[in-house]
């Protein structure tokens, strides 16, 4: 096992911009560390930096106490697992999960009880004579973890090993993983584009975009605390309601919102204000002092306990989750309540939250008419 | 039924049956002459007045009377054997040296990025772009002036395994190029070498495109006549289809002899392209990944 430490690590390709800019991140030992972002932010390119299978531009690259710079994939002891799985179709299973270990001169019998553990614990042990042709997906990803598992390396890596799966197979591999993570506690690394995966996988994540890293944190952490806009809208699903409002001084409002008297500390400039959909409650039965707004329903998802309903007035959005009781249709106005704790403001321009004011006490006792 | 019909009346139905008549009519004079005994074949003298059928029968060649004569003749008293094992050792180590030349540079114009690689691929389209006659006399001065390899199985070895390199090459990297990186990538992490590698997984993966290729190699030297002509002067060197040359010549026509030679020449062709052919269906690589 083995911590991970980017010092100003740098990717970049011939001439163009680089991939990534400049990555500062330290993956603690025995912590499964979860890189997420969309498409193209750079997330498995930082993945493979660590594998060894991209070159580090400049920068210094740390795996355990060693500088892997210069070092070959395969002295950097870690495993991998790729989204395609990546098995060797011409072997059998087991000729699959011992290669490694025959490369490294393994002898016979070890390789036999490591490999056939592995199979346990994973549940392959009945289809160890099998090709890969002949096992399903799910089969698939299950020898490619145990392939990952019997090197018994350092760092485990993850290339969005779930992306190919159906859904139900994907809940089901998630919570395998988890299990091996808690059972072996190897460092590893994940990176997916899927929220839910980082959520419910992650001891941390790292959320990247264009190569940046955005923030880093506990799941809740990034949930409730966004550092910028970019957090906020991209944990949660549907993501936070994030609204851009007119700054008077002395209060907010935009089409849907009026809090007359926020107090903003003499914060001039353009805001944008967020609120989880989870925050917006019925106004019958909140406290009297949170703010209120009224806009028409344009359209109601009903998932059965609540319910998404999509509220619009003109140029301005947000989705409220809703307890699915009432009765809504498209059309009505509908009247709810923000919980005061739960509003955060942005910087318009910069992107970046503001922490030195809460509109919090300012919306106290301040209910919108 | 009516569709079957109307397929077997159409234009081209008709078409194909013509281009297969001519496929097929040269080589039923041959199999006739082979098996006749003789060395030439009587055409059937027409009665005055002969109706259009009877036309059409004299046209079919047919031996008057069934003989293997001709078959035994050729593999006894003539050194047709020996000429046979000279193409088996060319054609084979032909083969050999093609494929191990082929299957390296193919991969590496796959799967590295080196300076000239665009450039050296493109040379070898070119080079096939000429016809190989035009090779003919730099090949000669290189092979047998310069090397001192006239007269030698070597000399004709590199010479065949060498001219059909650049379309192995390019058929092998074209399907080394559809075999996922990631495999490869994934048996770097295990510590496997670039050897290991291409050794014990691209091979066993490529073994459609290499039995191809190995079979085009093949045919490349056991039917190339040219060349092994103006190399080999000894006789008891003569590969199959310069050794057939001297059955029908200025001074012999052997044609009932050349005719059994040629069908015996086929054979080993028609025997490695069916033992090949299980692995020409591809598909090998089916479940290697996913996406």
């Amino acid at each position: 096992m083995a911590s991970i430490e980017f010092k100003r690590v740098e990717k970049r390709y011939a001439d163009n911009p680089p991939t990534v800019p400049g990555l500062d991140l330290h993956i603690r030992d025995g912590e499964f560390m979860v890189l997420v972002g969309p498409s193209g932010c750079g997330k498995s390119t930082t993945l493979r930096m660590i594998a060894g299978l991209e070159s580090v531009t400049s920068g210094e690259l740390w795996i355990g106490d060693r500088l892997v710079n210069e070092l070959q994939p395969a002295a950097r002891d870690v495993a991998m697992v790729f989204q395609n799985y990546a098995l060797y179709p011409h072997m059998t299973v087991f000729d699959n999960m011992a290669f490694g270990l025959r490369v490294r001169k393994q002898p016979a019998s070890l390789i036999k009880s490591k490999v056939e553990q592995a199979a346990d614990t994973l549940g392959l042990a009945d289809l160890l004579a099998r090709k890969p042709g002949q096992l399903s997906g799910g089969q698939c990803q299950r020898v490619a973890l145990g392939r990952a598992i019997v090197r018994d390396p350092q760092v485990f890596l993850f290339d969005e090993p779930l992306s190919n799966l159906d859904a139900e197979l994907r809940v089901q591999m998630r919570g395998n993983i988890g299990r091996l993570h808690r059972e072996f506690a190897t460092t590893s690394v994940y990176v997916t584009h899927d929220q839910v995966e980082a959520m419910t996988l992650g001891s941390r994540i790292a959320i990247l975009n264009r190569g940046e890293l955005m923030q880093v944190g506990t799941p809740m952490e990034l949930y409730n605390d966004p550092d910028n806009v970019f957090v906020a809208g991209f944990m949660g699903s549907p993501p936070m309601n994030i609204v851009p409002v007119q700054n008077r001084g002395a209060g907010l409002k935009n089409a849907l919102l009026d809090l007359p008297r926020a107090d903003l500390g003499g914060l001039a400039g353009e805001l944008l204000l967020g609120i989880r959909p989870e925050k917006l409650h019925p106004a019958a039965g909140s406290p009297d002092h949170w703010p209120r707004l009224r806009a028409k329903v344009e359209m109601v998802e009903t998932l059965g306990a609540e319910m998404l309903v999509h509220l619009g007035d003109g140029s301005e959005r947000m989705i409220a989750r809703l307890p699915g009781l009432q009765l809504l249709t498209p059309g009505q106005t509908l009247e709810l309540a923000l919980d005061p704790d739960a509003i955060y403001l942005f910087d318009r321009h910069s992107r970046q939250r503001i922490r030195t004011v809460q509109p919090v006490a300012v919306a106290e006792a301040v209910p919108c008419t | 039924m009516k569709r079957v019909l109307g397929d077997i009346f159409s234009w081209r139905f008709a078409l194909l049956l013509f281009a297969g008549l001519i496929v097929i009519y040269p080589l039923l004079w041959v199999v006739s002459l082979a098996f006749s005994g003789q060395q030439a074949l009587q055409l059937v003298a027409l009665p005055e007045g002969a109706g259009f059928w009877q036309q059409l029968a004299a046209l079919v060649p047919l031996p008057q009377q069934w003989s293997l004569d001709n078959f035994r003749a050729v593999l006894t008293e003539q050194p047709f054997m020996r000429w046979l094992g000279n193409s088996l050792v060319v054609a084979l180590s032909t083969t050999v040296v093609g494929l191990c030349l082929s299957c390296t540079a193919a991969y590496a114009f796959s799967r590295f990025r080196f300076p000239g690689r665009e450039r050296g691929l493109m040379l070898f389209l070119i080079s096939q772009m000429f016809p190989a006659v035009l090779m003919l006399i730099p090949l000669y001065v290189i092979v047998v002036q310069w090397l001192g390899l006239g007269n030698t199985w070597l000399g004709l070895v590199l010479v065949y395994a060498i001219t059909a390199l650049p379309f192995c090459v390019w058929m092998l990297k074209g399907y080394f190029d559809t075999l996922p990186y990631e495999i490869e990538e994934s048996a770097l992490l295990e510590g496997a070498s670039r050897f290991t590698i291409f050794y014990r997984i691209i091979l066993p993966l490529a073994r459609p495109a290499i039995a191809v290729t190995a079979l085009f190699s093949f045919m490349t030297a056991w039917n190339e006549f040219i060349l092994a002509s103006i190399f080999m002067d000894d006789e008891s060197r003569y590969t199959v289809p310069v050794g057939l040359r001297f059955f029908v010549s200025d001074y012999a026509s052997e044609w009932g002899f050349f005719a059994a030679g040629s069908i015996l020449v086929s054979i080993p062709v028609i025997l490695l392209f069916l033992a090949l052919q299980r692995f020409l269906v591809s598909g090998l690589s089916a479940g290697a990944v996913k996406g």
